[in-house]
């Protein structure tokens, strides 16, 4: 093969590797399994897989600027608490810290989505203001929005019954479950802002290099708050979703959820260096993510192993990512 | 005395600039004035204060003191958005791109034509640029990724988004250092283009020819001082050189010639694709051997290379007459050549640990007994090479952060003498210390050339390098332009090789050498 072909082969892999490596997974559930194909069980792992996907393509926007938000797991479990808590009556609430009336379902996701954006506005300002590394900005902030929601619930499960309060997670429009619903919605409003907007190109610019990107005058400062903002917007709304489907708000729900968050993108060939990456890819990562989570259920793997395995899938998904910037 | 002219067309006038660095004067009393139309190049030694003029100018740098005026009037310029609205704008010499944009995107990063408020207008962005693409005369796709074109493309597509902001003065820093002649060509077309359009351009560029060939008129700085301003007309390129360098050496640096011994370091055809083309050298004990060039020459290469950090593709290194290879720093410490490096904060010294450690990080296996460091040996040797070269440090436990550069200078060159090598490069060893260091460092690389070692000086001070070197390599874009035994170099000839002026004077040189 000419060296041509090679590099242009490379280029291919680069971009549609893990388009392909789905398909081939897919294939293989396929062939195993006769049900996989159905309607009904694609709609399935499409349901399982929507909170990952709205979550890392959130992530996709921190991580392009040069960033990342580790705290998307507790931002979940703090805005769905907040989501079903504030819905509650205090009758209801298990050990009535919060007497009063509960709140209009959708005044009370309102709120819960605000404070996403807020606490994401949050980690953004530590980052640009604080001086502070991504890192370690949202790893502080991973703590103080786990500790919120325990503080918040005192440890206890708030259920959710309320049908509105649901339906975000639960509900259905036809055939179609609402959380993929959400998830294509999400998916073509966030891809219109970062690929036909001038934000959208800043943020690229800004992880490409952020001093070049300063020196043309555009304000970087906004751009990399703004990318934290839709990240905690995308961890509340991945919140609100979760407790429909749990009928609850628990308060140890996505521990360690950051990991899945962050592998969605990176399989899908956002770089961890910033500057390269698509919302498709990260689609593309979050179904592989959900596929191989669905697959190991079924194929009833020790929940433990699926740790280690996800583990390792994260890795090779780094591995390859040094692999391929190195020219 | 900085000429005042009374042109009624005199776009911009920079008069009494300042401007201090800890330890360096950068600029003293600068004058710069520049007609509109025109093109004014600026001119000077590496570290003559051209860039940081023009930093202050598109205001990437404050000014300490002195005043910019635009057609009579003056004007304040804080940071570059500043210089941008006032027209002005800077082709840099390292680029300025964002590497996976495309073209497009890149061009008009920051002022995208829009559709609807914050709604890219993709269609009219690219045929924008297409437009810039054309103009500045190179076939790119103008959404072809930045960082998949070739230096030279990136170049002109800097350029062309220079032109693209319809500056009415444009500072152009070094902008052929990565074009080929055809492209010089057309980018000197887009300057005369320019000018008739009545832009004024400041350029930059030690290639004399092409000031010769593009500029009206001329200002020459020296050691941050303004030395003259002249119409090209009336200067040759002798005069300039001689403006540039113009210096009275005096006895700076009295020495005696060394004793010169067997070759210890002999360099054959070494080609590599980072830069180097053809270089071929000896170097014996008991000499000194001054590199001189411009930036970007391919001196610091040539001494990573040598220390094993660069690869080379062709070529034979000989340590006194043994074939060898340097492919890692381990392999060339093991052949006894230590490197002093350029840049002493990050690349020679541990800026947090105490100068006795510092002193034997090197030397450490050789210290240590069974494996363990014994610290006893450290301080030993620690305490032997302060006194030895005159390190003032208030104890071997002071953290080397708070010594002076040239106090870290010799920690930087003692960590070597602790491994007693055969051969020692050092990478512009007197940068930014003061004078009496800079004596001290002289002194002691004579007495270690005296002990018999061979030292590889690289600096871009012609006087150091005369004052210091027994023989005097000169290299010009990756190549050996000549060589000069000390009694016949000046700092005329050396500027002339080095800027590639007149090749057939350097060869006959080299020649006379041998």
């Amino acid at each position: 093969m000419s060296l041509k072909s090679v590099t242009a082969l490379r280029a291919v892999a680069l971009r549609y590797g893990s388009l392909f490596f789905l398909m081939v997974f897919w294939i293989a559930l396929g062939l195993a399994s006769p049900d996989f194909f159905t309607p009904a069980n694609l709609l399935t792992v499409a349901l399982q897989t929507s909170v990952l996907a709205i979550v890392g393509l959130g992530m996709t926007f921190a991580m392009l600027t040069a960033g990342i938000d580790l705290s998307v797991g507790s931002m979940i479990a703090l805005t769905s608490a907040l989501a079903a808590g504030l819905a509650a009556r205090a009758a209801s609430l298990p050990h009535g810290a919060y007497a009063g009336q509960g709140l209009p379902p959708v005044a009370a996701i309102g709120l819960a989505l605000a404070v996403g954006g807020l606490l994401g506005a949050v980690n953004g300002i530590l980052i640009v203001r604080g001086g502070m590394p991504p890192f370690v900005a949202t790893l502080a902030m991973l703590a103080a929005a786990r500790g919120l929601t325990l503080v918040y619930t005192g440890g206890y499960v708030i259920p959710a019954v309320d049908p509105v309060l649901t339906f975000w997670g639960a509900g259905q429009v036809g055939p179609l479950p609402v959380p993929v619903i959400l998830m294509v919605l999400l998916f073509v409003v966030l891809w219109f802002i970062l690929t036909q907007t001038r934000f959208g190109l800043h943020v690229y610019a800004v992880g490409g290099n952020e001093e070049t990107t300063r020196l043309a005058g555009v304000q970087t400062r906004r751009v990399v708050i703004s990318a934290y903002i839709i990240s905690g917007l995308m961890a509340a709304i991945g919140g609100v979703i979760l407790m429909g489907r749990l009928n609850s708000a628990q308060p140890n729900v996505a521990i360690g959820f950051e990991l899945d968050a962050i592998a969605a993108p990176v399989i899908g060939g956002t770089s961890l260096f910033g500057g390269v990456g698509t919302l498709q890819g990260t689609l593309i990562g979050a179904f592989i993510m959900g596929t191989l989570s669905n697959g190991m259920n079924l194929l009833g793997t020790d929940p433990y192993l699926q740790q280690v395995i996800k583990g390792l899938v994260f890795m090779l998904a780094v591995a390859w990512d040094f692999f391929s910037k190195r020219k | 005395m900085p000429v005042h002219f009374t042109m009624p067309d005199r776009l911009l006038s920079m008069e009494h600039i300042n401007k201090s660095f800890p330890g360096v004067h950068a600029l003293d009393d600068v004058t710069l004035q520049a007609s509109a139309g025109h093109v004014h190049a600026l001119v000077g030694e590496n570290g003559a204060g051209k860039s940081t003029l023009m930093k202050i100018l598109t205001g990437a740098l404050p000014k300490d003191a002195g005043t910019i005026s635009l057609n009579g009037r003056e004007v304040s310029i804080h940071n570059p958005g500043d210089a941008l609205r006032l027209g002005i704008s800077m082709i840099h010499q390292e680029l300025n791109l964002i590497p996976y944009l495309d073209v497009g995107q890149n061009m008009f990063l920051g002022r995208e034509p829009t559709r609807s408020p914050g709604r890219i207008d993709w269609a009219t962005l690219y045929e924008r640029a297409q437009a810039q693409l054309k103009l500045v005369g190179i076939d790119v796709n103008p959404r072809a990724i930045v960082g998949e074109l070739s230096i030279a493309q990136q170049q002109m597509v800097e350029i062309g988004k220079a032109l693209s902001l319809q500056a009415r003065l444009i500072v152009m820093d070094e902008p052929t250092s990565s074009l080929t002649e055809r492209e010089t060509e057309r980018l000197f077309e887009l300057i005369r283009s320019l000018k008739a359009q009545g832009v004024t351009v400041i350029y930059i560029s030690h290639r004399l020819e092409e000031i010769f060939e593009i500029a009206d008129r001329v200002t020459v700085l020296r050691d941050g001082k303004w030395v003259g301003d002249y119409t090209i007309d009336n200067v040759t390129h002798a005069d300039l050189v001689q403006k540039m360098v113009g210096r009275d050496i005096g006895d700076m640096f009295p020495r005696a010639p060394s004793e010169r011994q067997n070759v210890v370091l002999e360099v054959k055809h070494l080609f590599s694709a980072s830069f180097l083309r053809d270089i071929s050298f000896q170097l014996h004990r008991g000499e000194v051997v001054g590199l001189a060039g411009l930036i970007g020459s391919g001196r610091t290469t040539l001494a990573r290379t040598l220390f094993g950090v660069e690869k080379f593709e062709q070529g034979e290194i000989w340590i006194e007459g043994q074939r060898v290879t340097l492919n890692s720093p381990q392999a060339a410490i093991r052949h006894g050549i230590g490197l002093v490096p350029e840049d002493r904060k990050t690349q020679a010294l541990f800026l947090n640990m105490a100068v006795a450690d510092n002193i034997a990080m090197s030397a450490i296996p050789k210290l240590a007994r069974a494996s363990l460091i014994d610290f006893g040996r450290v301080r030993a040797a620690a305490q032997e090479y302060v006194k030895r070269l005159n390190v003032r440090t208030p104890s071997l436990q002071q953290l080397v952060r708070n010594l002076s550069g040239g106090n870290q200078q010799k920690i930087a060159i003692a960590r070597w003498l602790v491994l007693n090598p055969r051969i020692l490069i050092l990478d512009e060893p007197t940068r930014g210390i003061d004078v009496g260091a800079k004596a001290e460092v002289h002194a002691l690389m004579t007495q270690l050339s005296r002990q018999g070692m061979g030292i590889l000086m690289i600096s871009s001070e012609l006087p150091e390098i005369l004052g210091v070197a027994d023989r005097i390599l000169v290299m010009h874009e990756g190549r050996m332009a000549a060589e000069f035994p000390r009694d016949q170099a000046t700092q005329e000839v050396i500027m002339l090789a080095a800027t590639g002026a007149s090749n057939g004077a350097a060869a006959s040189a080299r020649g006379q050498a041998k």
